[in-house]
């Protein structure tokens, strides 16, 4: 593992900067070269290929089963793919042994050894290395500082809380000053506000060390919040992967539009499409809709225009100007956060859509009550067409 | 609920006195003067003294204590290697029947396990010569044998419920497979393969049935001593002999109990500190 113990300095270049993956010129730090892994009939992960590049925190989201851990745990290597590659660094890596490999993983379940204190625990990954004892003991110490656990270094893991020994599997796998870091469901066993914390001193410890970061989750909120860009999985395949805005606002299909909040489905038919712009008159009202769609689609053909219920306009009186009037409701249900309020619409063909309003007035009534009848709209730009 | 709980209460009062009350009576017949084992005579530690003197209880003694710990320790040795072998080895052709066939000798008779390996050591003395005479020597191969299914299950069941992820990271963190099991894995077992060697211990020192059959003319057990004077009627020595086993045993559990009491004291004082 010297590769891995010299690996500091080439490292420092800091957290991906820009959009690496826009910019073909770029070399992929991670490269999957469509990697496939069967259990007998099953295909856990179906001819995959990916390219992550060097200090993205890049996240793997999916329900259970859709199989991000078997991806993340042929990474580690503790899984032989059964066809395709994995390069890390331009390394070739796909046969090599999980001890051979310049990544370290931190486990869902923590795994710190119960037998060893804190302090051997994060010793192990260099004693192995057959390093110095004091340089071994420095880096040690260094580490306990990082983690913010130097009072805690003598304690055997029985004696931590679920945070702290969380921060003892981190230490040690970053103690190898690994060229990618693997991160298995990081926040799900810490409770809420723990989390938060968690989640924020992950971002500033990718930051610190550049090291690359890839994680998976199942949870959409950590890996939005978490994630440089992010791949939602779904029986083996990716369906979609940008950033958190890309996959929020503009996602590919009904499936990821649901998985992240909640969105406003509108069936409509298609009345032309030009490969850029697709026009359609939704069955709730006359109105033509124009939408970015890169897609061409047949006229006369069906399709779904998605919106997200912040982006709904309502309003008593019929807009004017630039937004387009999708329909007229009556306001069924509403409920008061504080910030903004939640409408539910029940539209004039008996669609229930969900409206969520910014309250930017200071007002001691409401706005809006039950029964009103509303207009509902969105400014052109803010709906997307869904494919199943 | 108060005649339910007296119910209850001689219930539990019952079943302790079917557990002690036998081993009561012998030893307080392992003082008795008379020699007839049935009549009190009187007080005395006369059989004490006699058992002192007694070289052929006392070699026998010394002979099974031998094979216990000799066989306990192979036994424990193999069926931790054939657990590992058996668990962590990935998924291979064969592994269910290979599980099944370790725990068989456990349901096996003793008298056909005896029987069988009878057979295999006279049919292997007339093949290659070997083991010469019968006595502690095919003996203890016999105990490391039955006894070493006990060990693998013990430590197969303690592997299958350790979580697997703790091999995996120390093989992430740059161990090597063999270094991984002398650095994680057994530490983690060793309480299994404990009580395996306890267990395999205790079976040899027990055991009557396949030393017979496995002992040559010259190696008497301890069993086989007792069983075999037990034949010509109880004697009062078998009963002072078994006093002292009892009285062995039962230190032995009260110093392993202390010990582990005092473990968990520490430890409790440990997280309780700020």
């Amino acid at each position: 593992m010297t590769e891995t113990s010299g690996g500091n300095s080439a490292n420092a270049g800091g957290a991906c900067s820009g959009s690496p993956w826009k910019d073909p010129s770029q070399q992929p730090f991670i490269e999957l070269q469509s990697l496939s892994k069967r259990f007998g009939q099953f295909s856990a992960v179906d001819d995959i290929s990916l390219k992550i590049y060097r200090g993205e925190l890049f996240t793997i989201l999916g329900g259970s089963g859709c199989g991000k851990s078997t991806l993340l745990r042929m990474l580690a290597g503790f899984e032989k793919p059964s066809a395709g590659r994995i390069l890390i660094d331009g390394v070739d890596i796909t046969s090599s042994p999980p001890y051979e490999r310049p990544v370290n993983m931190m486990f869902q379940s923590y795994a710190v050894f119960p037998h060893m204190t804190v302090e051997q625990n994060i010793a192990y990954g260099l004693k192995k290395e057959k390093l110095p004892r004091d340089e071994v003991a420095r880096r040690v110490e260094e580490m306990l500082q990082l983690v913010q656990l130097p009072q805690l270094a003598k304690r055997k893991p029985n004696q931590l809380s679920g945070g702290q020994s969380q921060r003892v599997a981190l230490a040690r796998a970053l103690i190898k000053r690994p060229k990618v870091l693997l991160l298995d469901e990081p926040l799900a066993a810490l409770d809420k506000k723990l989390r938060e914390q968690t989640q924020f001193e992950l971002m500033n410890l990718q930051d610190q060390l550049g090291i690359t970061f890839v994680v998976v989750t199942h949870d959409q909120e950590e890996a939005m919040t978490l994630a440089t860009r992010i791949a939602v999985m779904d029986a083996g395949k990716f369906v979609q992967i940008g950033t958190p805005s890309e996959v929020y606002e503009f996602p590919r299909n009904r499936f990821i539009a649901d998985f992240f909040g909640k969105i406003n489905v509108f069936e409509a038919t298609v009345v032309a499409s030009d490969g850029q712009y697709l026009t359609a008159r939704l069955d709730d009202s006359d109105t033509e809709i124009k939408t970015r769609h890169e897609q061409s689609l047949a006229p006369g053909s069906r399709c779904s225009i998605g919106v997200r219920p912040e982006k709904l306009l309502i309003s008593t009186e019929a807009p004017a100007g630039e937004a387009y009037t999708v329909t007229r409701g009556v306001v069924e249900d509403l409920a008061y956060y504080g910030n903004r309020s939640l409408y539910r619409v029940r539209s004039q063909n008996g669609a229930v859509i969900q409206v969520s309003a910014q309250n930017y007035q200071r007002s001691a009534e409401l706005l809006l009550e039950w029964d009103d009848e509303v207009f509902l709209s969105w400014e052109s730009g803010c709906s997307v067409v869904l494919t199943e | 609920m108060r005649r339910s709980s007296t119910f209850l209460y001689s219930l539990l009062c019952f079943g302790y006195a079917f557990l002690y009350l036998p081993i009561l009576i012998l030893m307080i017949y392992s003082f008795n003067d008379s020699r007839l084992a049935t009549v009190w005579g009187g007080f005395s530690t006369r059989w004490y003294s006699a058992l002192l003197d007694n070289s052929q209880i006392l070699d026998a003694a010394l002979l099974s204590l031998q094979i216990a710990v000799i066989s306990a320790t192979a036994a424990t040795v193999l069926g931790t290697l054939a657990a590992l072998g058996l668990n962590r080895m990935g998924r291979y052709r064969g592994r269910t029947l290979f599980t099944g066939m370790i725990a068989a000798p456990l349901v096996m008779p003793e008298v056909i396990t005896g029987l069988s390996l009878l057979l295999l050591f006279v049919s292997l003395q007339e093949l290659i010569g070997w083991p010469g005479t019968r006595g502690a020597n095919t003996i203890t191969i016999a105990h490391i044998t039955f006894s070493m299914a006990y060990v693998a299950v013990i430590v197969q069941s303690r592997l299958a419920s350790m979580d697997q992820s703790l091999e995996e990271a120390a093989m992430d963190l740059g161990g090597r497979p063999f270094a991984v099991t002398l650095d994680v894995t057994l530490p983690l077992i060793a309480p299994a393969m404990a009580a395996g060697w306890l267990l395999a211990f205790t079976l040899s020192l027990d055991d009557l049935v396949i030393a017979s059959f496995t002992a040559g003319a010259g190696a008497s057990t301890l069993p086989m001593v007792i069983f075999s004077k037990v034949k010509l009627g109880v004697t009062p020595e078998i009963n002072a002999l078994a006093t002292i086993i009892i009285g062995i045993v039962t230190v032995g559990v009260l110093v392993a109990g202390w010990t582990m009491l005092r473990q968990q004291r520490q430890l409790a004082n440990q997280q309780t500190r700020p």
